[in-house]
């Protein structure tokens, strides 16, 4: 078979010191699409960056080859070529393209998207203005961008995501280039729009037949666009195979725990995901021997921790490195231990009677101002007219695309925004006219997880006074009281009691999620919502939160809001779910009906937009154009009508109510004539 | 918990953080230690804080006192320093300078001034000379050097139009021209404070107004504006009244800058998620201000305020030097400038220009330092 | 682009307004006027002026009305008629004083800018392309230098290396044969001749935080995704950096040029008055020695609004560029 690109002991060097690549072997074969996976801090961004020597200041190429074939059958080694030589101006954008993550920052605001597009064209052919403008506006017609004359004089700004993500494609794509590297480039967007761009790229490498190095730490996506997969730890390739047999019959340990750790969709929805220890080390920590051993389940101290590991070829072209399948395998027994997770929280079936929290008819309208008088012009209905029960001990799921409105309620709730109008009952106090004593038993019993583990503890505290400040602002506590409760805090979630006397800056993402969790707990809530409280944090450590937090939950008696976008968290930890659109709840039920029985037309294509588990590559699939309308428009009847398949004219005059029997509600007038469809398909390609 | 036990993940993050303190040290100590590798501003630190030594003590600093004059040796350029002198028999260490033999030129109608070698004068340290209050009420006769026998004529930087030791003067300059940037931005500190914190705490209408009144200040031109109102004061305004009206005037206009750091701060840190957490937490406004958002931005102010006190000082210089700012019998570098008013006097006295040196100095230290400052204040960026 | 235009210019009309109450009230609310400085000069005379000659004196010049009466009569002279009011120690209208000294002031303000540009610009990107280089080093040096000199101590050492090393002396910005003629190419290019030297004297400053800014901006921008994404399409190095990281750093260059020239017309005042040049400067302070209030407070509006106008011509600038404010806000 026949490589476009090899890649024989590249070495990335930063700082001069610090091999954040220390020696990569890797093929990108003609033809087909190769995924890259790993988690974040394994080099595979760099590794892209390399084959286009755009490396950033102070990381380099210090060494090995990258033989790129060129048209003309020659071989050109790209790390032995000065970054600014002209050759590497002539692959750059001619043989090889790239797309990012970003593409709000990866395309400059202050030229239009054509600009932008032609500049690439441009650039590697005699063309004039007029000509350029031409194919630019047919390549944006190709990557499904709407109205795309028009779009060609748009800025980024003006664009939405999966537009701007359409843009950079086009601008990728213009000089059919022979290799397109996309650095995660459907990570920043929600699940429908994922979607919709995974499709793009799917038929795109199939119809010019160009090889495409798709980076992701999603193996969802992996299952979705892949013909092969690498994976990737510590800057070397641990494990290659097609993607079927990589994701049906991994092999090396790694491989194993991200695959375990992923939340899944096909039988059991909860069953306890198992987490990888730790987490990434930083590359000047590289452990000796094989770098996974340290969180590696089987490794042997006596020759794992030091022996250098190598490439085993299981045939047809399954490789792996690890010492379990070497010379030595026969020291291994290959057992992985069961999943060794807390209690099944199941059979804690929805306590019927009295709700904890009662929300009637909330409404948050945030208002847009503008002018030299700030005067309001109008209002964003971020929540609206939402009613909802949440009962003790129970998850409760809130999921939708970004702008829903999921945050924002979850945010009213825990009283960080000031509802307009409706009302709210917690455990017999009214929350929307607290005052006194009532607010501080709010204050205390519906804490709050937030997103964002750097942001949401103050650097200039230590992690006792972060944790213990509920108490000390609430009640008499003492000092010794305070400092016993930050310690059973503390190794409740995990974490060393001697850490309280130290600031945040010395802890990993995953830890100052767990110091966010600590300091919710510590005045023994009620409820506890946790806002996005897992999506920044690398796949391995958001599975360890994920279980932490389902112990605490029956250790400690706790009722979860959990608000995210990620469908297979939702299904994995909620006893409910509420799936949420435009300000408003579109479907309400258990997490069973919700992914096996949807009833809304919404729920059914973020089920289908779900990367990995639709059918692949066949057939018609559901897939939502156009985006989120603007909530600040009024609107008539139902605000999903312009997107969705089934609409009638009806929809767009009939303002839905939410209704629905035996707990399972939905606001689409048609959803008793309607058969949706549910979560996996039974050709699914992830494993059970 | 067993189950957690993530004994692997904790070790890579604690060991990174071994080098740093292992994360004890406190927000200070972080930006103590990100400070000390500036060296340019650890470098205009140490001047900075040797320059407001010298304002603390300058009588004892300085050979002379203000008083001191001697009309022979009106314009007398410096003295050159020698080490040692060769007296025929050898040469002898002993720091001195040589008296000065004046004769007038008649032709041109200029002193013009010759090294006497017969009449060395001999330098020491912790000589007697003058009386003075060290610090407003020790007193002494000691100075730091000077020449060993009291009252000989001794000009390091020359002397002026009197004959006064400009050397002296500038030191005792020293102590006007420092302060009156520090009392001018503490004015301006507390009027910055207060407005960009009203404007950044309440928001809405208030900012919008309080914002475009700060853009309207910062567009009308300061000097011309500072030169109107000082030039308002008038002359039987004694002279400490003068320095206090000054150090107003400089911050009328001085505050708008700080108000709008202030501002920004408040605005940003109001929507970071620690402070929502401390809302949660139940923190009142007060607790939320000042345990958890004037703490954060604390050292971004006092980089701004390093930075505002040479525009200050720039000032003050300039408007004594103009004759509308401070006068004697209060001494500060601008006043000393005064008595290079032209160019001709420049020619033949150029040592009048030393003062300004001084400023230079102290400019460039205090610009160093809030540099510095400015770059360690947030110590957890990369 | 239009009404945000519009839109720009209306907000410059109460700062305008606010302007030239500021100006005026500032020459008219401390005490003593121009009458009471003319009774202390023939007092020093030793010739006592009778308080009804003063009072007398007072009506004629309009000092008795209220203040905001007198406010009124002048600007609503000044706007309707282009009537400065009076100065009384020139014993002529304001106007004929002014216009030509304000021409002055323009074209050494915008020739200080435009030495600012050309000189700070090329200096600030070599700065941040080639960072911790010599040059780099050097030009920060320098940069904070010029930052730390006072600009009237600059302006005071280049004339007495002028004068004791060239032995020219460089004050005014005509020889003396053509301060008072009319203008004529010889009086333009005599001009021309000495320009230069306040203008590098008023620039340097200027020059010193322009190359900062620059190399403070390009640096944020050097390493910036777009720039990574623009590498990758396959574009040289020079164009690239002209086309991203520059063009984005000129952004924020473009919103620091109005401090900038407040700066410059502010400093003016000063080196005009150490460099006697027939600018604005030296009469502004000779006004308010004497207190001739119409004559000061006319001086201090027209540097106002020079500012004034100066601010809008950059926020249209930065409009024009940055499509972000023309799209979101206009």
């Amino acid at each position: 078979m026949e490589n476009l690109v090899e890649i024989r002991d590249l070495r990335i060097t930063f700082a001069g010191a610090i091999d954040v690549v220390p020696g990569l072997d890797l093929n990108i074969p003609a033809g087909k699409t190769l995924c890259l996976v790993g988690e974040s801090g394994c080099g595979k961004s760099v590794t892209a960056k390399a084959i286009l020597q755009v490396i950033d200041h102070p990381g380099r190429v210090s060494g090995g080859s990258i033989n790129l074939r060129r048209p003309d059958g020659s071989v050109l080694d790209i790390a032995k070529e000065k970054p600014t030589s002209s050759v590497m101006r002539q692959v750059r954008g001619g043989d090889i393209a790239m797309i990012h993550q970003e593409p709000m920052s990866f395309l400059s605001p202050l030229y239009t998207i054509g600009n932008q597009i032609s500049e690439a064209l441009m650039l590697h052919r005699q063309v004039s203005e007029t000509e350029a403008r031409a194919e630019g506006i047919k390549m944006l017609e190709e990557v499904g961008m709407p109205d795309p004359a028009r779009r060609y004089d748009s800025y980024t700004f003006q664009l939405s995501g999966g537009q701007r993500q359409r843009a950079m494609i086009a601008m990728a794509l213009i000089n059919k280039p022979r290799l397109l590297i996309a650095d995660e480039p459907t990570t920043a967007l929600d699940v429908t729009t994922q979607a919709n761009i995974l499709d793009l790229l799917g038929e795109l490498q199939r119809e010019t037949g160009m090889v495409v190095l798709f980076i992701t730490h999603d193996l969802g996506v992996v299952a979705e666009i892949a013909d092969e997969v690498a994976v990737m730890y510590l800057g070397r390739i641990v494990e290659r195979a097609p993607v079927k047999e990589l994701l049906e019959n991994p092999k090396h340990p790694y491989t194993k725990g991200l695959l375990a750790s992923m939340p899944r969709l096909d039988g059991d929805f909860k069953a306890p995901l198992k987490a990888i220890p730790g987490m990434v080390p930083p590359p000047a920590l590289r452990p000796a021997g094989c770098s996974f051993h340290p969180r590696c389940e089987w490794a042997r101290k006596d020759m794992c921790g030091h022996v250098a590991v190598l490439d085993t070829d299981l045939g047809q072209g399954h490789m792996v490195a690890c010492h379990a399948y070497g010379p030595q395998a026969h020291k291994f027994d290959r057992v992985s231990r069961v999943s060794e997770v807390v209690s099944p929280v199941q059979g804690r079936a929805r306590a019927a009677g009295k709700p904890l929290l009662s929300i009637k008819n909330l409404h948050k309208h945030f208002p847009i101002r503008a002018g030299f008088f700030h005067r309001q012009v109008g209002a964003v209905r971020a929540v609206n007219d939402i009613s909802l029960d949440v009962f003790p001990g129970e998850t409760l799921g809130l999921v939708g695309e970004s702008g829903c409105g999921k945050s924002t309620l979850g945010q009213t709730l825990v009283g960080l925004h000031r509802a307009d109008s409706g009302a709210v009952q917690f455990d017999n106090v009214d929350v929307r006219a607290a005052r006194g004593e009532n607010a501080k038993k709010l204050r205390t019993d519906i804490r709050m997880v937030f997103q964002d583990p750097t942001g949401s503890l103050n650097p200039r505290m230590r992690v006792r006074d972060i944790i213990g400040e509920v108490l000390q602002v609430n009640g008499n506590h003492s000092r010794a009281e305070i400092e016993d409760k930050v310690q059973d805090l503390l190794a409740r979630v995990g974490l060393s009691p001697d850490y309280a006397e130290r600031y945040p800056h010395a802890f990993s993402g995953g830890q100052r999620q767990r110091i966010a969790i600590a300091r919710a707990l510590a005045s023994d809530p009620k409820l506890v919502i946790a806002d996005e409280a897992v999506s920044a944090l690398d796949v391995s450590v958001q599975t360890q939160i994920i279980n932490m937090m389902k112990a605490l939950q029956a250790e400690m008696g706790l009722t979860y809001i959990f608000v995210s976008h990620d469908l297979g968290v939702i299904a994995n930890i909620s006893d409910r779910v509420a799936v949420m659109y435009a300000g408003r709840i579109v479907e309400l039920g258990e997490t069973d009906q919700i992914f096996r029985n949807p009833r809304h037309p919404y729920t059914e294509a973020l089920l289908a937009a779900i990367p990995g588990r639709g059918a692949r590559k066949s057939g018609p699939r559901i897939r939502l154009t156009g985006h989120v309308p603007d909530t600040s428009a009024p609107l008539q009847g139902c605000a999903f009508a312009d997107r969705c398949p089934y609409a009638l004219e009806a929809c767009r005059r009939i303002q839905p109510t939410l209704k629905g029997a035996a707990g399972h509600l939905d606001a689409c007038i048609r959803s008793d004539e309607l058969r949706m469809q549910p979560v996996a398909p039974k050709h699914t390609t992830v494993p059970a | 918990m067993s189950t957690f036990d993530e004994t692997t993940g904790l070790v890579s993050p604690v060991a990174k953080t071994h080098q740093r303190g292992r994360g004890f040290d406190g927000h200070w100590a972080l930006v103590w230690q990100k400070f000390r590798r500036h060296r340019l501003g650890v470098a205009g630190g140490i001047v900075v804080i040797l320059a407001y030594l010298v304002a603390a003590i300058p009588e004892f600093l300085a050979p002379v006192t203000l008083e001191a004059y001697n009309p022979a040796y009106s314009y007398a350029p410096p003295q050159p320093l020698h080490l040692g002198r060769d007296d025929g028999t050898g040469w002898t260490f002993g720091p001195h300078v040589n008296a000065y033999k004046s004769e007038i030129d008649y032709n041109s109608g200029r002193r013009t001034f010759v090294e006497d070698e017969t009449q060395p004068i001999y330098l020491g340290f912790f000589v007697e000379g003058e009386s003075y209050n060290l610090l407003g009420f020790i007193p002494t006769n000691r100075h730091l050097f000077g020449p060993v026998i009291e009252g000989q004529p001794f000009f390091l930087f020359g002397a002026d139009r009197l004959g006064r030791d400009i050397l002296s003067r500038t030191i005792h300059g020293t102590r006007i021209s420092m302060t009156i940037g520090l009392i001018g931005v503490a004015l301006s500190l507390v009027f910055g404070i207060l407005i960009g914190g009203i404007s950044g705490l309440f928001g809405g209408v208030t900012d919008n107004v309080i914002q475009r009144f700060i853009e309207f200040i910062q567009s009308v031109p300061a000097i011309p504006l500072w030169i109107g109102l000082a030039a308002a004061i008038p002359a039987s305004v004694p002279p400490l009244q003068v320095y206090f009206l000054i150090t107003i005037i400089l911050s009328v206009l001085g505050w708008t800058s700080l108000a709008r750091v202030v501002r920004g701060r408040f605005l940003a840190m109001r929507n970071e998620d620690f402070v929502k957490a401390a809302r949660l937490d139940g923190c009142g406004p007060v607790r939320i201000i000042f345990r958890h958002m004037l703490p954060s931005f604390l050292s971004h102010i006092i980089a701004t305020v390093s930075l505002a006190i040479p525009g200050m000082i720039l000032a003050e210089t300039a408007l004594s030097y103009l004759g509308i700012g401070l006068r004697t019998p209060i001494v500060s570098w601008g006043v000393l400038l005064q008595e290079a008013q032209n160019v001709r006097t420049i020619a033949s006295a150029p040592w009048l220009l030393l003062p300004g040196v001084a400023v230079v100095i102290a400019v460039l230290a205090l610009n160093f330092l809030g540099d510095g400052l400015r770059d360690a204040a947030d110590p957890y960026a990369d | 682009m239009g009404s945000f235009m519009i839109r720009r210019i209306l907000y410059a009309i109460p700062a305008l307004i606010a302007v030239s109450l500021i100006s005026f009230l500032v020459i008219a609310i401390p005490p003593g006027d121009y009458v009471t400085r003319l009774a202390e000069m023939s007092a020093a005379a030793g010739d006592v002026m009778p308080i009804a000659e003063q009072e007398a004196l007072r009506k004629a010049y309009g000092l008795d009305l209220p203040v905001m009466v007198q406010y009124w009569n002048w600007i609503s002279g000044v706007v309707l008629r282009g009537d400065f009011g009076f100065s009384f120690s020139f014993n002529l209208p304001v106007k004929d004083v002014i216009w030509p000294r304000l021409g002055l002031t323009i074209v050494l303000s915008v020739a200080s800018l435009l030495f600012i540009w050309v000189v700070a610009i090329p200096i600030g990107i070599y700065s941040a392309v080639r960072r911790y280089s010599a040059g780099d080093y050097l030009a920060t040096f320098l940069g904070f230098l010029g930052l730390a000199v006072p600009n009237f101590l600059l302006a005071l050492a280049a004339m007495y290396i002028a004068f004791a090393w060239f032995g020219v002396n460089v004050g005014g910005l005509f020889s003396p044969e053509y301060v008072e003629a009319p203008w004529s190419w010889g009086r333009f290019v005599d001009l021309l001749g000495h320009l230069w030297l306040p203008m590098i004297v008023l620039g340097t400053a200027g020059t010193a935080s322009v190359i900062r800014v620059i190399r403070a901006n390009l640096l944020d921008e050097l390493h910036k995704p777009y720039v990574t994404a623009a590498r990758a399409k396959g574009k040289g190095e020079f164009a690239l950096l002209m086309k991203y990281p520059v063009r984005h750093a000129l952004n924020p260059f473009v919103s620091g040029q109005n401090d900038i020239f407040v700066d410059i017309v502010s400093g003016g005042t000063i080196v005009a008055i150490v460099m006697g040049l027939q600018t604005t400067g030296p009469l502004l302070l000779d006004a308010l020695r004497t207190q001739d209030m119409y004559m000061a407070s006319s001086f201090i509006l027209m540097l106002s609004v020079l500012v004034v106008i100066g601010t809008l011509l950059s926020d249209l600038l930065l409009a024009w560029l940055d499509p972000r404010i023309r799209y979101q806000q206009g």
